[in-house]
């Protein structure tokens, strides 16, 4: 197997398992993580057919070591994650300052402050 | 080249080892360190699939930038992750749905069409217009020009949406996430040392993305960091956000973008179109006006909403 | 001369990479914070030295050469100052403690 089919091997790993923290993790700041590990994987695919279509020109002589195209989104695509964590990343901290919780559950027990007159 | 193979699959591993760390570790400070050199591991993939313009935004803004937000976010949060979250049941159901996900992709990325369809042919034949050599300049500036355009402007509503989540007293204060540091002597002087050489590397990456690896976000990311730098050995001030200055400079590289590609439709017969000799100055026009805003705007995104300082 | 040029280069990098070897050990294997960082700083600082130094002779050019000395000395500021500040952030309760531990007979 060549090195190109196990890194699009290991994006689509990254993917399920980012797919697993994003639902299973009570905590806001670890699904943050974990979306972001879906997004690496999905660019790491693109990264996959970037080279092929490079390879395959490269078979031909070209002199091109991989598809401009697909890469070029992938840039714009991390600038942009970037951008959505950095928002997620404020909500969740506005979250936290509101209600002293770091977790979407309904039921959590709250977290430190504790809010006023009524048990945790 | 005989290494080759077993580097791969060392890298691969450690990519699928730090990814089950980064959802598996108890600590939230230890899973974003997980996930910090997660994405210079990363950067490795990137350069061994010959991307080398994806590894370095890769290390500069997947590594670097987002670490440094992840790991002030989790400053700010207990230190260890919130507890319930789904029962057993439930979980083993996720995980067998999130296998078939994965199985399925693997599936696509092992039955993908021989030879691969490629648009590089396509890029080599309309690069020389340009008169970039760098392809991937080439693709973001000349010929995809829409989604870069697009994709900076994104960044002023992302901007304005971390902004509007301040209190409303705090509103026209400076922004509050990037506290400076107790004062350290080393901190200082690293604040005070690197950054002329972050300046010079950055403007480089810019200067040389238009023929060689590089560009304007990986510029950009490297200018914000030696910002944030500063800021954090509290070597300066942010801006406060109702500043005009810098709202001018935050909008001036998208302004500019779009102006040049208005004056397309009448110097070149399309919107966002170069006209034919002049493409590459108006391209490293671009790169410049809109890796300062860029620059500012990741800057800025980092250092969240206004507070009020206690 | 090309022989001595190749052979020093596998010395040199073959050393540095068993630095980081030991510095590696150190951070798994020291008791403590303090002691782990020391191993780090040290082993990393002296093994991507050493690591840079084998491969001088092999680049091309002057400019190339500067570049890879550029890039240690930036990991030495870099690693220097996160050294020191890692060890500003140690609780002094944990220095101590690893005091007492160290003077124990």
């Amino acid at each position: 197997m060549s090195g190109t089919t196990l890194f699009g091997l290991c994006g689509a790993a990254l993917v399920g398992l980012g797919l697993y923290g994003l639902i299973c993790h009570p905590g806001v700041l670890r699904k943050i993580l974990a979306f972001n590990l879906i997004g690496s994987g999905v660019f790491l695919l693109f990264g996959v057919i970037a080279k092929r279509g490079g390879g395959a020109l490269a078979a031909a002589g070209a002199g091109v070591d991989g598809d401009p195209v697909p890469q070029a989104l992938v840039i714009t695509g991390l600038v942009v994650a970037f951008a959505a964590t950095a928002i997620a990343v404020a909500l969740l901290l506005r979250l936290v300052e509101l209600g002293g919780r770091d977790t979407l559950e309904d039921e959590a027990p709250r977290r430190a402050p504790p809010p006023p007159g009524r048990r945790s | 080249m005989s290494m080759a193979p077993a580097v791969d699959a060392g890298l691969a591993l450690l990519i699928l080892g730090l990814g089950l760390w980064i959802i598996a570790a108890r600590s939230n400070f230890a899973a974003v360190v997980g996930f910090m050199t997660y994405g210079l591991m990363l950067a490795l993939v990137w350069v061994r699939l010959t991307a080398v313009d994806v590894a370095m935004t890769e290390a500069a803004l997947g590594a670097g930038l987002t670490g440094v937000l992840l790991l002030g976010a989790a400053a700010r949060l207990p230190a260890e992750a919130p507890g319930g979250g789904p029962g057993a049941g439930l979980r083993v159901l996720v995980a067998v749905l999130c296998v078939g996900v994965a199985a399925a992709l693997a599936g696509v990325v092992l039955s993908l069409p021989e030879p691969a369809p490629s648009l590089a042919p396509l890029v080599a034949e309309n690069l020389p217009p340009t008169g970039v050599k760098n392809p991937v300049t080439g693709v973001l500036l000349a010929h995809r020009a829409i989604d870069t355009l697009l994709e900076t402007v994104v960044l002023i509503p992302a901007l304005i949406g971390v902004w509007a989540l301040a209190a409303d007293r705090a509103w026209g204060a400076r922004p509050g996430a990037l506290t400076p540091r107790p004062s350290s002597s080393s901190l200082t002087l690293l604040a005070q040392v690197l950054p002329p050489f972050g300046i010079l590397v950055g403007v480089h990456l810019v200067w040389a993305g238009a023929d060689e690896p590089g560009g304007k976000f990986q510029g950009a990311a490297v200018l914000a960091a030696m910002w944030v730098l500063v800021v954090m050995a509290g070597l300066a001030d942010l801006p406060k956000v109702t500043n005009r200055l810098m709202r001018y400079t935050l909008v001036l590289g998208p302004l500019v973008f779009v102006a040049i590609g208005l004056a397309g439709i009448w110097t070149a017969g399309a919107f966002l179109a170069l006209p034919a000799g002049y493409a590459k100055p108006l391209i490293v026009l671009i790169e410049v006006v809109l890796t300062l805003s860029v620059a500012l705007m990741l800057g800025l995104l980092l250092a969240g909403p206004p507070k009020e300082r206690a | 001369m090309s022989l001595a040029l190749d052979l020093f280069t596998i010395m040199s990098v073959a050393l540095g990479a068993l630095f980081f070897l030991a510095g590696t050990v150190g951070l798994l294997r020291f008791p403590d914070t303090l002691t782990r960082l020391h191993a780090l700083t040290k082993a990393d600082n002296l093994g991507l030295g050493l690591i840079v130094l084998g491969l001088l002779p092999q680049v091309g050019s002057v400019v190339a050469g500067l570049g890879l000395i550029a890039v240690w000395l930036l990991a030495l500021l870099a690693g220097a100052t996160v050294g020191q500040l890692l060890a500003g952030a140690v609780p002094p309760s944990e220095s101590r403690q690893s005091h007492r531990e160290g003077s124990r007979p």
